[in-house]
């Protein structure tokens, strides 16, 4: 449990960090509770940690133009507390204080669990759902990546190797209803099958995944048997039984691939019925 | 002064120092000229070595040495603490469990060098760069499957993979005769499986050598460090007892996994003469999980006969117990004398066989783990009583209670001969199934499961009764069960000049409470303050000698032996009174810290007593001065405490998620020296018992690879999946000990898990699925699939 050695910085900017992303092997230190398990078992040998947890303008939540903009730094806690984000996006506070226990939510990062991309991670699902874009910056500059153009893989997503995620953001649909409802693995508390959905004002359905696949990903056949039709026990059955086809399905100690589609389908119909 | 301290929930002594993060353990001494040690090891279950090259290494930064199982060729081995032979009276096969691994490795981490730097990460870095040829071999992980022709062999010396096997019991003609009789028999195969301890100190160990008076001190976080110096001295490295100081100092719980003595103990003592300087090694929790001795891991096919009127008329058990590799320390009795001997359980069953094949696999060590054979014994047989009533369509509390021990004192009336080689001391077992029965509210809730029923839900009540032999041991007892060891203990009191008091006891605490129990005690017994007695332990300097503490034994047994020593200053204190007051000895009363002329005022204080003893100016003639006394207390026979556990559940049809809703333990471990600690042994030990149950369990794949070592995969189960516990006493004392005790550290953690079990059974079949059994741990899939 001693990792290699590596050098230490602490980022004051995002500017900084870029910098200093640039040169060399450097991995970019949040919250930690990814990383330093990783340095400790020698999974991850960075010559460097540049830690970008005390980034003032990465840890602000605020509203901005019919979109709640929430830093990459923020911590689980910080936006499962938020008033700002319970009134108006009450999925993500929900979904936040749902995430590992209260130390996990204290130290981890809403930035960081994206990058890292766990395909069992919370926040995946809820980001998807919610139609969100993820605003990085990069030594060439800025650019917004929609939720669903994020996820490339199993711990892969669209990030080039000096950007950082600066911000999530996450539009404000008044009359929408939300929700993230998870299977949790005992022993991680990640997502053994975590569903999230929404239903806008004009019936458009959003589902998405995490603990699934090896990608968090919508499902689009759920979607196309709810969206725009009343939800009831037939519509709703109708999306069950639509979901979690045609994906290759995650197996592990806790669930094979039967027992995880099944969960998936049981958890499509929770998250339905919730916002119904 | 009059004290009543026995029977109070005094708040523990020993807290203040934990709480406030100044509990001092073996991780947290630093000793000059200290280096630190990393272990190389196996990433095979099973391979050739081929060769080691350090070359690399040594050169690296801080590395001061490198020893690999060469260098260690001519060095025994950690011996076994238990011999327990073949049935055909053939010697128990015991390979060499070397300190270092040489020529092959036998299990994952097995360890192959071990690399000594200035700072542990300078040995973290050398020990990566040590590179060892392996040529991989094929592995076998399973008991029954290592028994089996063709099996991969762990040891050339013992075929088959077989350790010894054993019998005890009624001859196996009668058993299967009195089966073939039967008019219901309910047969279980079933596996209770491989646990991680998880201690939340992880094993640490620091080795240092003095060359100018050649004295040896090994600081270890350990239960007994008596048996480890008598172990590590007489069977491995050979150097004189007296030579060496083994310390045991805080240590961060152990439930009996640092019992053993490991390699790694006895390597950093003799790295520490190599290099004359000071070694420590601190495991990882890594190491934790795969090389903490494991527990449980038997493979059995269990078969329970009935009458048409519901007795027992027969019991018939076939185990594969899994050794792992090596056999650790008290591997061998923990499936034969602590599991087989308990197969009576509170039944008459009158005709009890059970045979035991103990199998080497490539795996790592199992041993005692809280409990020790006794869950794996009351698993077996509350699962099959629970299962017997569904299968025969009665009620499991009236098929028990059909069936129990009638209640005995065992003063008036004599104790209880199993078929199974123990004496029951006395019990009461009704009285603590009616006390769990009223607890529950049981009329109420077969209706409440009837109208669940009917709304789809699925609500399970599962029953549990348990009896454990504690106390170990009388050592005549278990030296003819092939003990290596006494099982006595040892207690040291030495009343200061001042009165103050100073106790010197062989157990060994680990989370126990012995500095609060233990002082509870003393005070009571020589009516002083608890603030004057202070308890000593866990090193070999101080403590006279001891065994240690395990199986439930440090107030029956420590207890006892404190109790001697107190027994022999009162009645030398009595003498000096006598002699001060003018009066015969005879005459003289001790009460509450006065020893009085009985029938006079004429009194003197204990302190004043004490103060003679060490100024002896008026004092008899014939006697010592000085008032300080030495016991070893060697126990009559086992304790017996026993009790009864509720649990109620719901099972989530679409998941098979088992939600506990209540859990009751009604336990009987005789007299009470101090409530709060007890009712906080049950409550861990129920956790424990409820771990194995729903969540915990080590997993190895067909290659010998543990795939669930650590926090991430391996669950352990958590305050928010617990209710809150209702727990219930009854008090039978102990006949046979000073103080009626009989040990509660085990009780919790035997009690819970079949009640658990059973109570997921009872739900699913009341939602109509006859189901019989689930592997353990009964993980939301596999009740799922059980429903499908």
């Amino acid at each position: 449990m001693i990792p290699t050695t590596f050098e230490y910085t602490k980022a004051a900017t995002v500017a900084d960090a870029i910098a200093a992303l640039g040169n060399g092997d450097g991995k970019l230190l949040a919250g930690g509770h990814s990383l330093v398990p990783a340095l400790k078992l020698r999974l991850n040998q960075p010559d460097r940690l540049i830690d970008i947890s005390q980034i003032a303008e990465l840890r602000t939540i605020h509203e901005e133009n019919g979109t709640i903009v929430i830093g990459a730094a923020a911590t689980h806690h910080e936006i499962a507390t938020s008033a700002l984000v319970r009134s108006k996006l009450p999925m993500l506070a929900d979904g936040a204080g749902q995430i590992g226990d209260v130390q996990v939510r204290n130290r981890g990062t809403i930035g960081g669990s994206l990058a890292h991309a766990d395909p069992a991670a919370d926040w995946s699902a809820m980001v998807l759902a919610a139609g969100a874009t993820i605003a990085v910056q990069g030594s060439k500059g800025t650019r917004k990546i929609a939720a669903t153009d994020f996820f490339t893989g199993i711990f892969s997503t669209a990030l080039a190797g000096d950007e950082i995620i600066t911000a999530i953001h996450i539009p404000i649909l008044p009359g929408a209803r939300a929700t993230y409802q998870k299977f949790a693995q005992p022993a991680s508390r990640f997502a053994i099958v975590g569903c999230a959905a929404q239903r806008a004002p004009d019936g458009q359905v959003h589902i998405a995944f995490t603990g699934l696949s090896d990608a968090p990903h919508r499902d689009h056949a759920a979607e196309a048997a709810v969206s725009g039709k009343p939800l009831d026990a037939a519509t709703i059955a109708a999306a069950a039984a639509a979901a979690a086809e045609n994906v290759s399905i995650n197996v592990d100690h806790y669930a094979s691939e039967k027992y995880r589609k099944h969960l998936a389908k049981v958890y499509v119909k929770r998250a339905l019925e919730a916002i119904a | 002064m009059s004290t009543n301290y026995i029977g109070k929930s005094v708040r523990r002594v020993e807290d203040k120092r934990f709480i406030t993060g100044k509990g001092k353990y073996t991780d947290d001494i630093i000793l000059p000229g200290m280096t630190h040690g990393i272990f190389v090891r196996s990433p095979y279950a099973h391979a050739k070595i081929n060769g080691i090259d350090t070359a690399t290494a040594l050169k690296m930064p801080g590395v001061v040495a490198i020893f690999t199982g060469a260098d260690l060729a001519d060095v025994n081995g950690v011996p076994c603490g238990w011999q327990v032979n073949f049935k055909n009276g053939d010697t128990m096969k015991e390979p060499k469990h070397p300190l270092l691994a040489h020529g092959k490795a036998l299990h994952v981490g097995d360890p192959v060098a071990f690399v000594i730097a200035e700072t542990p990460e300078q040995a973290k870095d050398a020990a990566d760069a040590v590179e060892v040829d392996y040529e991989e071999l094929p592995a076998v992980t399973n008991p029954a499957e290592g028994v089996k022709p063709g099996a991969p062999l762990v040891h050339d010396t013992a075929p088959g993979n077989i350790a010894f096997d054993w019998e005890l019991g009624n001859p196996k003609a009668e058993v299967d005769a009195a089966l073939a009789a039967a008019a219901h028999i309910t047969t279980l195969e079933f596996v209770n499986q491989r646990m991680a301890p998880n201690a939340i100190e992880p094993r640490s160990y620091i080795g240092a050598y003095d060359t100018t008076s050649d004295k040896y001190t090994l600081y270890t976080s350990t239960q007994n460090p008596h048996l480890i110096r008598l172990l590590m001295c007489a069977f491995v490295l050979g150097i004189p007892e007296h030579k060496v100081r083994v310390v045991g100092p805080d240590v961060g719980g152990g439930f009996g996994s640092k019992i053993f003595h490991y390699t790694e103990e006895a390597l950093i003592t003799w790295c520490a003469h190599k290099i004359s300087r000071p070694v420590k090694w601190t495991s990882t929790r890594s190491e934790a999980f795969m090389l903490d001795a494991h527990g449980r891991d038997h493979v059995t096919k269990a078969q329970m006969g009935f009458d048409a009127n519901g007795k027992i008329t027969a019991l018939k058990v076939n185990t594969y117990a899994n050794m792992g590799a090596f056999l650790s320390t008290f591997a061998p009795a923990v499936p034969t004398y602590l599991h087989g001997t308990l197969l009576q359980g509170l039944y008459t069953t009158p005709k009890i066989n059970v045979d035991v094949t103990a199998v080497f696999t490539h795996t790592n060590a199992v041993d005692a783990y809280r409990g020790a054979g006794r869950p794996e014994a009351t698993y077996l047989l509350e699962r099959l009583i629970d299962l017997s009533a569904l299968e025969m369509g009665v009620d499991p509390v009236e098929l028990r209670l059909k069936n129990f021990i009638p209640a005995f004192d065992g003063v008036t009336q004599s104790g209880y001969q199993t078929q199974v080689a123990l004496q029951y001391d006395s019990g009461n077992y009704q009285g603590v199934v009616e006390k769990g029965l009223a607890m529950l509210g049981y009329a109420d809730f077969r209706k409440a499961q009837k109208e669940a029923a009917k709304n789809g839900k699925l609500l399970g009540v599962g029953f549990s009764t348990y009896i454990e032999a504690c106390g170990i041991a009388p050592s005549a007892v278990v030296g003819s069960l092939g003990a290596r060891a006494g099982l006595y203990e040892v207690g040291q009191v030495r009343v200061q000049p001042t009165g103050k008091v100073s106790v010197f006891t062989g157990a060994h605490s680990h989370g126990q409470g012995h500095e609060t129990t233990f002082a509870q005690v003393v005070a009571d017994k020589l009516g002083i303050s608890m603030e004057d007695v202070d308890i000593v332990h866990g090193d070999s300097d101080t403590v006279a000698f001891g065994m240690g503490t395990y199986g439930s034994r440090s107030l029956a047994v420590g207890g006892s032996a404190i109790i001697k020593s107190i027994d022999k200053i009162i009645e030398k204190g009595k003498k000096i009174a006598a002699h001060k007051l003018e009066a015969a000895a005879g005459d003289i009363a001790f009460e509450n810290g006065k020893f009085t002329v009985k029938g006079t005022d004429k009194s003197l204080s204990f302190g004043d007593i004490a103060l003679t003893a060490y100024v002896p100016h008026v004092y008899p003639a014939d006697l010592e001065p000085g008032l300080d006394f030495s016991s070893f207390y060697d126990p009559t026979n086992f304790t017996y405490p026993f009790g009864c556990h509720i649990a109620v559940v719901e099972v989530e049809k679409e998941t098979g998620k088992v939600s506990l809703k209540r859990f009751i333990a009604v336990d009987d471990v005789g007299n009470v020296i101090n409530p709060m600690i007890v009712e906080g042994q049950i409550h861990g030990g129920v956790v424990q018992g409820i771990g194995q149950a729903l969540f915990e369990g080590v997993e190895y794949d067909e290659n010998g690879q543990m795939t669930n070592a650590s926090y991430m995969d391996y669950c352990m189960p958590r305050a928010d999946d617990l209710p809150m516990f209702e727990t219930g006493s009854q008090v039978t004392p102990c006949p046979h000990n000073p103080l009626g005790v009989k040990g509660a550290g085990e009780a919790g953690c035997i009690g819970s898990t079949p009640a658990v079990v059973n109570a997921v059974i009872d739900a699913l079949w009341s939602g109509g699925h006859q189901v019989r059994d689930i592997l353990m741990p009964l993980t939301p899939e596999r009740v799922w699939t059980a429903m499908q």
